[in-house]
């Protein structure tokens, strides 16, 4: 059976639902960014795919838009880890349960 | 025979991406993670190749697997007093997660599985690179010019937020 558009949907909605779990059951910061990049890659699987077997123009948009999902993922992982190093100042750890301090 | 190839390599390289994403999950020590991650996105990029997205795929290399996991593996040295601490969700927590996490593959492979795509014709020649950038310097201008503010936002942002308290 040649592969089609729908097996790399079918990966790309398992890889996202991983990335869902991984950021509900980590506690590490760092863990729940790492689930955010599962989650970004499983979006732009599905850009490229859509790209390949459905886009009939020449100008590849959905390869240009995975371009841009990349970018966006790269700055927002430099801003969380700046993020988490002001909040392993102030709380000494990264564990995101002890960050309550504006909790009422 | 070319068609055969491309199959196995597509299970070869999504098997590979779909098993370190399970690692990721599951492993609990931070650095294996990132490792795991590692294997995810290298196999992404693979699957890139596949699906004839050459530029997308060395951008997936370069900027995720060589920049983005870089600054995560930083991160974690920077903010952990070893590189063996811990703290896991307790047992209700995962089940509830887990039991999330399946309902919502289950419901986006009802959507997707009976699901035909129309759209238009698949393409004949694959765009090439040079369509990439044509494009990228063309009719998508203004995002790109954004893209590049925001980069710099984003570079002194992150320098104010990082930078040690007076």
């Amino acid at each position: 059976m040649a592969v089609g558009l729908n097996h790399y949907l079918i990966l790309a909605a398992f890889i996202f639902s991983l990335g869902i779990l991984c950021m509900t059951i980590k506690r590490n910061a760092i863990g729940i960014l790492i689930g955010v990049e599962l989650v970004l890659n499983a979006a732009n699987i599905n850009l490229i795919a859509f790209s390949k077997f459905t886009d009939g123009g020449v100008a590849p948009a959905g390869q240009l838009a995975a371009v841009f999902v990349i970018l966006i993922a790269a700055a927002e992982a430099a801003i969380a880890i700046a993020i988490f190093m002001n909040f392993y100042n102030s709380f000494q750890t990264v564990d995101v349960d002890r960050g309550d301090e504006l909790r009422g | 025979m070319d068609n055969l190839l491309e199959t196995l390599a597509f299970y070869i390289m999504a098997g590979f991406a779909a098993g370190s994403a399970v690692g990721v999950v599951v492993s609990t020590n931070i650095i294996r993670t990132a490792v795991f991650l590692l294997g995810t996105l290298g196999s992404v990029a693979g699957l890139y190749f596949l699906l004839d997205a050459n530029l997308i795929a060395a951008i997936q290399l370069i900027v995720y697997a060589g920049g983005t996991l870089i600054l995560i593996i930083f991160g974690v040295m920077l903010t952990s007093k070893s590189p063996w601490v811990r703290f896991d969700a307790t047992r209700g927590q995962i089940i509830v997660a887990c039991l999330v996490a399946a309902m919502m593959f289950a419901g986006l492979c009802t959507l997707l599985l009976p699901g035909e795509w129309s759209g238009g014709p698949v393409l004949e020649q694959s765009p090439r690179v040079k369509d990439v950038g044509e494009a990228l310097l063309t009719d998508y201008l203004v995002p790109f010019e954004v893209a590049s503010v925001l980069l710099l936002v984003v570079m002194i942002g992150a320098a104010y937020l990082a930078r040690p308290e007076k």
